[in-house]
């Protein structure tokens, strides 16, 4: 037999571990939440730095952390570290790039932050900022509900997809994640706010898509979506050419709640943004063949990749034969299909760590919206002529923007698009497509960024003076900053 | 901060006047480096270079001086240029060194004191300076001018050699003295390059100029290569020189 030694990790010693403590208000602990000094990267792995690590047991824990910091330097936290290289949150570092990272300053996670409440009668739930969209669909589900906006992963916190403002596939018809928020709890260095589209809506805009710079969300009341069933009906439609299916996506996307096109900005002239577009629905029963169990929740990935892979394991040559087989399996015309739901939204959930099959130096996310059609075609035509390899990239038509300043979101057509880094070429391309997109009056997302410059980020987020006036009433000393505010110079990060 | 192909947007350069430093400097302030401290020994070269590295893009390039035949001031030279640069430095480019005259050198004591001072005690000393800084800040890069000279000494030049061959070494040791820290050293082996350092010598096979030395710096920020070599080949021929017995090791060229 064999025994299990306390501290080895594994499954076995999951229910020795004791319950991490939420209701703060009658447990006071006697010692502070350690901290820890670790390396962190975003999802891309390209700039890893290090930070003191944090985890509160409860909001009130963070607000008394962000309390501390209020007077720069005069307070110590944890371990004596003051909040002199800044705060900033951090859930499952799904982000991209630098957006959860904060150089020799204190990161707080929200991973003990996991509380869901009851679901209301209208399909309100209070959710802790470190829940995942995992849990809280295997939560709600059940009871006939979904959550509002599917980004492409399950795998990020309620908080994350607050200060990204995600979108999904239903953008253009219910627009990003805050739309879909009526209140959050949030605690800053001057105290707890409790904010809401019609209470203190200012600081509730800004702190939509703003990358935890306002302060550190700790819960959310959420509006779920109604569904019937957990099954999707799929129409699946492939086109020869960019033109076609962003023709077909103006016509007739209103008819679907959600729509999405995989696009193939690699391939030579002829064939460059070839696509294939997927739109659906929430299935109905009635949709449902019979002996089909109405409620089937997904699951966890079920594939890991251990290691990073080796270097150049995807280059021009294998990223082209992918997006070829891909290309080749979709279906010409196929509708109401049935999908399940992580089959339709997470296709790569799939696979846990997939981030590692880009090897160790890591890749790129480039994501961005431009007003017109025209804008976009410049965009692929630039991406296919410089010869740089791009893995499939998502084309999506979004509606209309909300209030927020940092909100990525905006009227017209977002591509995003994954690099493996090592072309000696991309630095130059994606400064080309910066251009263009700034022409256009675009922006790019900066979840996703790891390598804008302070310049391109003025022009294109032309409200950022908003964003930090919102921040200055909470955050006069400028303690929440990350590495990407510090990198592309706004709110606390200066400029 | 390094963005992610490892374009510093603040740089220390220690041995701000050298030809590979500045060639280097203006290529990542072509990149978008926007501060650039530049430390050197002449203060009228540093203001040259200065000017040339705002012209290429930079818009602050501070100055220090200091002298590398003093290894005691290394530690407040770090600090001054540290203190230059801002709230972040994020990368930190050793480029201080002098070739030296052999056959001078080897005769007399001090000169000898005096390149090992140059060459190996003042740039370790204010690596470590750095280190400390930038392991306390949670990121940054450190790149150090070595030379293939180090790797396997030669007659002809053996002062040079072998302090650049401690350098080397004690390189190695504090990247892997950072491991996890968020700091990243890199080693730069050039082969023979033709600059103002080397004029008057005849070029060895696998010469490269200023321009070649940068370029691969630049691709190697994105990277994280623990050596650079460049040309890349000279890795492969140095792989095999290091093993040739000394009698033909006598009369390779170079």
């Amino acid at each position: 037999m064999k025994a299990t030694a306390p501290g080895v990790s594994g499954g076995d010693i999951v229910g020795l571990r004791p319950e991490p403590a939420l209701e703060t208000n009658n447990h006071r602990s006697e010692e502070p939440t350690p901290a820890e000094a670790r390396l962190l990267r975003g999802w891309g792995r390209t700039a890893p730095t290090t930070a003191h690590v944090v985890a509160p047991r409860g909001p009130d824990e963070v607000a008394a952390l962000l309390g501390v910091f209020d007077a720069r330097g005069q307070g110590a936290g944890p371990d004596g570290h003051t909040g002199r290289g800044g705060v900033i949150p951090r859930g499952l570092g799904r982000s991209y790039g630098d957006a959860a990272q904060c150089a020799g300053g204190t990161v707080v996670s929200t991973e003990h932050l996991d509380r869901i409440g009851a679901i209301g009668s209208g399909g309100s739930v209070v959710v802790g900022a470190g829940v995942d969209l995992h849990r809280l669909i295997c939560e709600v589900l059940p009871s006939g509900w979904f959550i509002p906006v599917s980004p492409g992963t399950r795998q990020v916190t309620v908080g994350g997809a607050i200060a990204a403002d995600v979108h999904g596939k239903n953008h253009h018809r219910d627009g990003s994640f805050c739309q879909h928020v009526t209140s959050v709890t949030l605690a800053t260095p001057t105290g707890v706010h409790r904010v809401g589209p019609h209470d203190d809506p200012t600081l509730f805009w800004a702190t939509a898509g703003g990358l935890g710079l306002t302060g550190i969300v700790t819960e959310a009341i959420v509006q779920l979506l109604a569904v019937d069933t957990s099954w999707m009906v799929v129409d699946t439609e492939r086109f020869d050419d960019l033109d076609g299916v962003m023709a077909r996506m103006d016509q007739s996307d209103m008819s679907y709640r959600y729509s999405v096109a995989w696009l193939d900005c690699a391939a030579r002239t002829s064939r460059r943004g070839r696509a294939v577009l997927t739109r659906g629905d929430h299935a109905p029963r009635a949709a449902l063949p019979r002996g089909t169990e109405p409620v089937r929740l997904p699951r966890r990935p079920v594939l890991r990749v251990p290691v990073p892979a080796p270097r150049g394991l995807l280059n021009a040559t294998t990223i082209a034969w992918f997006n070829e087989l891909w290309f080749r399996r979709s279906p010409r015309n196929q509708s109401g299909e049935l999908s399940t739901i992580e089959s339709y939204f997470y296709p790569l959930d799939f696979i846990a760590d997939w981030n590692l099959l880009y090897g160790p130096l890591g890749f790129v996310q480039y994501q961005f919206v431009v007003g017109d059609a025209e804008a976009l075609r410049a965009t692929v035509d630039t991406i296919g002529a410089s010869g740089v390899p791009s893995f499939l990239a998502v084309l999506k038509r979004f509606g209309a923007g909300n209030p927020g300043p940092l909100s990525f979101p905006m009227e017209g057509w977002t591509l995003a698009l994954d690099f493996p880094i090592g072309p000696p070429g991309l630095p130059g391309l994606l400064r080309r497509l910066d251009d263009v997109v700034m022409e256009a009056g675009g922006r790019v997302y900066l979840a996703k960024d790891s390598r804008l410059s302070p310049d391109a980020l003025h022009a294109m987020y032309p409200r950022l003076d908003e964003l930090d006036s919102a921040r200055r009433r909470v955050d006069p000393e400028g303690v929440l900053r990350s590495d990407l505010s510090r990198r592309l110079q706004f709110a606390g990060g200066v400029r | 901060m390094n963005n992610a192909f490892g374009v510093p947007q603040s740089m220390v350069v220690l041995g701000g006047t050298s030809e590979i430093a500045s060639t280097i400097v203006r290529r990542l302030a072509q990149e978008g480096c926007r501060t650039v401290v530049l430390a050197g020994r002449d203060a009228i070269a540093l203001a040259t270079a200065a000017a040339a590295t705002i012209e290429a893009g930079a818009t602050l390039a501070p100055t220090v001086t200091f002298d590398a035949r003093a290894a005691g001031g290394a530690a407040a030279c770090v600090d001054e240029c540290f203190a230059s640069a801002g709230p972040d430095v994020d990368l930190v480019l050793m480029a201080v060194g002098q070739l030296g005259e052999q056959m001078a050198d080897e005769g007399d004591p001090d000169r000898t004191a005096e390149m090992v001072t140059v060459n190996f005690t003042w740039p370790a000393t204010a690596l470590t300076a750095a280190a400390a800084r930038l392991r306390r800040q949670g990121h940054g890069r450190v790149l150090v001018l070595s030379s293939v000279a180090g790797v396997r000494v030669r007659r002809s030049n053996y002062t040079y050699g072998s302090a650049k061959a401690g350098l080397d070494a004690f390189a190695l040791g504090l990247a892997e003295s950072l491991r996890d820290s968020g700091v990243v050293v890199q080693v730069i082996r050039p082969g023979f390059v033709t600059t103002k350092m080397t004029k008057g010598r005849d070029p060895a096979p696998f010469a490269t100029g200023p321009d070649d030395v940068a370029s691969a710096v630049v691709a190697a920020l994105g990277g994280g290569r623990l050596v650079v070599w460049v040309p890349s080949t000279v890795r492969w021929v140095f792989l095999a020189l290091v093993h040739l017995p000394r009698v033909l090791w006598r009369r390779v060229p170079g």
